[in-house]
């Protein structure tokens, strides 16, 4: 019997740290379309509303703009709102409260008042869902000041970012991706957490830093493991947050090895990527040995027939391949 | 307090045409009967939420006039510590939980107030203030339904002053009857004289009941008329010095000044003499020098704070 070789998979360990946080503090709260339903929300919610009641655990009407607002309000009345977007598509009917509202609010009132609640996103790429359920969008909340932005890829990092986006004091957009639901780790049963801002050493190499995050994280693993066993030594950061970007950890990287490829799970055009591209090139350029390269979608809608999605989604092979381009 | 809101907004028309005041500013001057009539039904524990005209509502519900009319000016000793200016201000001590400039964008905040309201079974009620400019918002009857759903202690307060910035109601809807939008909701709805401060009270008074006793949400559309142009002092385009409403149009509604209703009832009535509202006038006329006086005095925010307030 030991509790820490405790397995659970990605939701029930997102499913663990909402247990733990609504019974430590009454006035977290959970809110949004499918709470009551696994077929929105897969196993995450699992025995909340049993638990909780209905009062705090909000199945709602089809009415993103005014939820999440709600989510907003009641997080500046005093509660902790996690508001659920079971599709992160559906999100961009909310905007205007996490946005103008929520990302503002701080700044605005002149840190009279601020808005700790969590936009929890999920990503639900794949499966022939075509371009209105399939988007990811990490990038244009990373752009907003007053959001921190995070994106675990290992059931440990879900929970323990999940409890510290409940506990912080600002509006967080926690997005993770239905393909990480498939992964089950060890997972500890006490409460924990990762902090935001802080990324991770997966592998220590010295040939080439690799960066990503969120479901690009897995398969950047996949390329680490193969390139291994051909003698290739790859540095491999898990980003966990995207905003604030640990940007000393990739730049400490980048000066050992002097080649960076980033693999963002998003489109090339005005992504995390670019913007981690940018600032190496702008504060460390001079230990650059080779131009950087981005493993990103290519710009264009997600589409439906599993034929081009095999095409559109990037795997092992596309980062193995830019690595070995600079190498 | 209708004599507080009009003299502290009139005060600001000099600034604002001498360049003193540069951001932009939603005179609240001719609906102080509103603000006023709503302020006094609610205690100091309830919640409002504004919108880019507020002055009233925030002054109505307890804020500081000083700390108001610093923000206007751009000052470190603003209600928002200039980072907002008129269109952001807050005094969350009294209640005045957030003001911004977004057409219906505090509507779904006041919403998840009066939701955490009944989660933590408080005894407490959230205003909204919209115009009727926010009826063309979607989120407005996400909200009225969500309110209606959940019985939540919400009034919805709308106040109707024919113009959504430029374009007279006729323009943007089928009809005037907008207190009839809640109908559907099964919400409690009134449609009150926005410029009879005693109507507004009263009706004010029965929607707070209405929620204390855990009833929901109530809809209320106030007729009401802005004396001063959208933004700014005097017009919708600014610099002109003309307003596109009609002349004819402004003077009946001049001649229903919410502040000359309420003194003639005063008068009528033998509740107050001449001399008592000259004393309170006097009273009034200090507050607002010494407001923006302090305002003046006060310095702008140091250039390198600029990167405060993004996080706690």
């Amino acid at each position: 019997m030991c509790s820490n070789s405790r397995k659970l998979n990605f939701g029930l360990a997102i499913n663990e740290a909402i247990h733990q946080m609504m019974e430590a503090d009454e006035s977290v709260f959970l809110i949004g379309q499918g709470v009551k339903s696994p077929w929105y929300v897969g196993n995450t919610c699992n025995g909340l509303v049993q638990r909780f009641g209905e009062d705090r655990v909000i199945d709602t009407p089809v009415s993103e703009n005014a939820i999440t607002g709600a989510a907003v309000g009641a997080s500046i009345a005093g509660m902790k709102a996690i508001v659920v977007h079971p599709r992160v598509d559906f999100v961009l009917y909310a905007f205007d409260p996490i946005i103008n509202q929520a990302a503002n609010w701080y700044y605005m009132n002149g840190g009279k008042a601020s808005v700790p609640v969590v936009f929890w996103l999920i990503v639900n790429r794949g499966g022939e869902q075509a371009a209105q359920h399939s988007q990811a969008l990490h990038s244009m909340f990373a752009h907003v000041p007053g959001l921190k932005v995070v994106a675990p890829s290992t059931p440990y990092d879900a929970k323990g970012l999940l409890i510290s986006s409940i506990l912080d004091e600002n509006p967080v957009v926690f997005i993770d991706d239905r393909w990480l639901y498939r992964s089950q780790a060890e997972v500890p049963e006490k409460a924990y957490q990762i902090p935001i801002g802080k990324g991770i050493i997966r592998n220590e190499g010295s040939a080439v830093t690799l960066v990503s995050f969120s479901y690009m994280a897995l398969e950047s693993q996949k390329a680490v493991d193969e390139l291994k066993q051909q003698g290739i030594d790859v540095e491999f950061i898990d980003l966990r947050t995207i905003k604030p970007l640990d940007t000393e950890l990739i730049f400490e990287s980048v000066k050992k090895t002097g080649k960076l490829v980033i693999a963002d799970g998003s489109w090339k055009t005005g992504s995390v990527a670019g913007e981690i591209s940018a600032l190496v090139s702008e504060n460390i350029f001079e230990y650059l040995k080779a131009p950087v390269k981005r493993v990103c979608l290519p710009d264009l809608p997600a589409p439906a027939s599993a034929s081009l999605e095999s095409v559109y989604y990037k795997t092992k092979d596309d980062i193995i391949k830019a690595i070995k381009e600079i190498l | 307090m209708m004599l507080r809101i009009r003299m502290c907004e009139e005060s600001l028309v000099d600034p604002i045409l001498k360049g003193e005041i540069r951001c932009p500013v939603h005179l609240y001057s001719g609906q102080e009967a509103v603000a006023t009539g709503i302020g006094a039904a609610l205690e100091q524990k309830d919640f409002i939420f504004g919108n880019h005209r507020s002055h009233g509502h925030y002054l109505a519900k307890g804020g500081d006039m000083a700390a108001m009319v610093a923000e206007i000016y751009g000052k470190e000793t603003g209600c928002s510590r200039g980072r907002g200016g008129s269109m952001h201000l807050i005094a969350p001590e009294n209640g005045v939980m957030g003001i911004v400039p977004i057409v219906s964008g505090t509507i779904s905040l006041a919403l998840g107030a009066a939701l955490s309201i009944k989660i933590k079974k408080e005894d407490k009620v959230t205003v909204s203030f919209f115009g009727d400019g926010a009826t063309g918002e979607g989120v407005l009857y996400e909200s009225l339904n969500f309110a209606a759903l959940k019985k939540l202690p919400i009034i919805f307060a709308c106040e109707n002053n024919l113009y959504s910035t430029h374009l007279p109601i006729n323009e943007i809807r089928t009809n005037r009857n907008i207190f009839n939008i809640a109908n559907p909701f099964e919400i409690e709805t009134f449609r009150v004289d926005g410029n009879n401060v005693l109507e507004v009270y009263e009706t004010a008074k029965k929607a707070v009941e209405h929620c204390r006793n855990g009833k929901g949400p109530v809809f209320i559309e106030f007729l009401t008329y802005r004396f001063r142009g959208h933004v700014g002092p005097d017009d919708n385009i600014q610099g002109s010095h003309t307003d596109i409403r009609p002349k004819e149009e402004i003077e009946a509604w001049l001649k229903r000044d919410p502040l000359i209703l309420f003194k003639a009832y005063l008068t009528e009535n033998n509740i107050s003499t001449g001399s008592d509202l000259e004393l309170i006038h006097q009273q009034v006329e200090t507050e607002v020098i010494a407001a923006n006086d302090f305002a003046k005095n006060s310095p702008k925010p140091d250039k390198e704070d600029l990167c405060n307030y993004v996080f706690k």
